[in-house]
């Protein structure tokens, strides 16, 4: 018995939420009473998950998988379940992880709990809470299943330190073949992005037009955060469609969401509600986003923001 | 072509969420079901197609008969048939195995379904099905094209995009930019006067196994109320941020 991890690199290191799917797996497999496996491909930095509780990582190097091909990773991440007789399989819900997952669930006949925010309440039967309606409820999920495969939502559990000696062994799953074939890859150049972000700036309606989000972009900047939208501003061509938030849009769960000139409809906090904190500066103090926010200004953004950022500056420079 | 497009009927963006019986069930009392969001713009897309390239679309649903109003609506959108299979939607799994039991018994080139249904949001139906039939399977897809048996599709990857291609048949998982909001279509009078006479088959549920179950049902604690800082004392937001929440 024991519960596997799939823990997901880029360009060989591991992803912040890599270690909170091993922190989560590590809490489940004491739960159980059993062992934690890590399973990674191509990762060039493995004893870090030691950190995390790993006591075994299961490692792939294989320059067939640079490329992350469904089909294949699903296939691989099935026979190390079966190598482990993995009860648990935890996976991450990037997306990646959000995309193998389904396959997984198929290929090991498990039940599958999506948006997991918490450790299973119960083992017996096995209960797990995850996230609904668009982030407006919780169901709590029972798998009926012998095997359980999980993606836990991102944020919602967190990073945990319980260094463990972990022991490594090379894993050489056989490669199924498939055709399907990855053409290329188009990465947004250097930037957060809104799924690995801390931090947030999301600009509305409320700014007029593309030409005012130099100062958005200036703030996430200070912050070292990532820029997002509404909808409006992404359909009005004014931002990208990749950084429309939102029910319609990208969920996001950072620590700290600012919107500016947004009004807070209902679809658009859909997409919102799993960050932890979240800022609003609006003119309208009957904005709906002021039910929904921990801290707000009423004031002009063309106003705010500047002098946010002014200070900002002087804050970091103070405490750098 | 054939092409089916999985439709999932769903309350409303705008709908309250509630529930009743000791928050097991969910309280579809004043709630209007409309077709999911993401679905519908894999119907665009399939529409797409049939003027384009030609293509007869079915559209299918797992659900009783209250989801008949909104396969009619996806018919009067210009979809050519319709499947309603005769079980509760309830465990995506079950609903993944049904669908593919269907498509077992025809022979589809192209499954189009919305990458996660706005109530349940478990994303799992469409690489399900896949994986049930092994099909080809592209999930958050952004872009499709269809060249004879071939597929070239996009999807997006956390901060870009990928581009894969593949033969049919496929099941693509989409989402906005499977085709511009612009294009989702209203169904028109005509449209729904048509919708009327097309045919719309009932098909008998083939799997009783669950995976999953609900146990019961959480609202969010309600959150404490909003702390207001003066426009003129930006540097209270920083303290409270510093401080406080404890994030900069
Ligand atoms: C099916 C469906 C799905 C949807 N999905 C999404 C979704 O995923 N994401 C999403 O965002 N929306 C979604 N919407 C749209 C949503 O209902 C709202 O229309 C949208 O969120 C409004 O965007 P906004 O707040 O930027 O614009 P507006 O509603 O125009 O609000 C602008 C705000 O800016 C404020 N403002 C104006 N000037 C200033 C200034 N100088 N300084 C500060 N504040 C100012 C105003 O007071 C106002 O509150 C969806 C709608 C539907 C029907």
């Amino acid at each position: 018995m024991s519960v596997l991890v799939l823990a997901e690199s880029s360009k060989g290191k591991f992803k912040k939420s890599s270690f909170e799917v091993v922190s989560y797996g590590k809490k489940v497999a004491e739960q159980l009473e059993t062992n934690l496996v890590v399973l990674t491909i191509n990762a060039t930095e493995n004893e870090t998950l030691y950190k995390y509780g790993a006591e075994k990582v299961l490692t792939v190097s294989n320059e067939a998988l640079a490329t992350f091909n469904v089909k294949i990773i699903a296939n691989i991440v099935k026979q190390a379940a079966e190598k482990e007789k993995a009860q648990v399989i935890v996976l991450d819900s990037n997306a990646n992880g959000l995309y193998v997952a389904p396959l997984v669930a198929v290929n090991l006949d498990a039940g599958y709990a999506s948006n997991a925010v918490a450790l299973p309440s119960s083992l017996s039967p096995f209960v797990v809470k995850r996230k609904a309606f668009s982030n407006k409820a919780f169901n709590n999920s029972e798998i009926s299943t012998e095997v359980k495969v999980i993606s836990l939502a991102k944020n919602s559990y967190g990073v945990f330190e319980d260094e463990v000696s972990g022991t490594s062994e090379n894993f050489s799953p056989e490669i199924i073949s498939t055709n399907l074939t990855s053409e290329s890859i188009e990465q947004t150049t250097g930037k957060v992005t809104i799924a690995d972000a801390d931090i947030v700036v999301s600009g509305g309606r409320g700014l007029k037009g593309p030409e005012n989000w130099e100062m958005i972009e200036e703030l996430a900047s200070v912050l070292d955060a990532a820029t997002a939208c509404s909808k409006p501003v992404s359909d009005l061509g004014w931002r990208p469609h990749s950084e429309h938030v939102g029910q319609t849009g990208k969920p996001v769960a950072s620590n700290l969401y600012i919107a500016i000139g947004i009004s807070g409809a209902i679809q658009h906090l859909a997409g919102i509600n799993s960050s932890k904190v979240k800022v609003v500066i609006n003119t309208d103090p009957e904005a709906p986003f002021f039910k929904a926010a921990d801290y707000g200004i009423v004031g002009d953004a063309f106003e705010v923001v500047p002098k946010l950022i002014e200070k900002l500056k002087e804050f970091k420079a103070n405490n750098a | 072509m054939k092409i089916l497009v999985c439709i999932s009927h769903v309350p409303d963006t705008t709908s309250k969420i509630n529930f009743t019986e000791n928050n097991t069930k969910f309280d579809s009392n004043g709630v209007q079901y409309v077709i999911n969001p993401y679905d519908e713009f894999a119907l665009t897309r399939a529409m797409w197609f049939k003027e384009k390239q030609g293509a007869n679309i079915t559209v299918i649903s797992v659900g009783d008969a209250s989801v008949e109003p909104t396969l009619r609506k996806a018919l009067a959108i210009g979809a050519d048939n319709a499947i309603r299979v005769n079980a509760l939607a309830t465990d995506g799994f079950v609903v993944a195995k049904e669908l593919a039991e269907v498509i077992k018994n025809n022979t589809y080139d192209l499954i189009l379904a919305g990458k996660e249904s706005i109530d349940y949001n478990g994303g799992m139906v469409p690489g399900m099905v896949a994986t049930l039939l092994d099909y080809n399977f592209v999930n958050a897809c952004v872009n499709l094209e269809i060249e004879e048996d071939k597929a070239t599709a996009s999807r997006e990857i956390d901060g870009g995009k990928e581009v894969l291609s593949c033969n049919l048949p496929l099941v693509i998982a989409g989402q906005k930019g499977l085709v511009e909001e612009k294009d989702l279509r209203i169904p028109n009078m005509r449209g729904i006067m048509m919708a009327r006479k097309k045919p719309l088959t009932i098909v008998e549920s083939t799997t009783n196994e669950t995976t999953t179950a609900t146990t019961s049902f959480e609202k969010p604690a309600p959150k404490s109320a909003c702390k207001l800082i003066d426009a003129d004392n930006v540097e209270e937001l920083i303290n409270l941020l510093h401080n406080e929440a404890k994030i900069i």
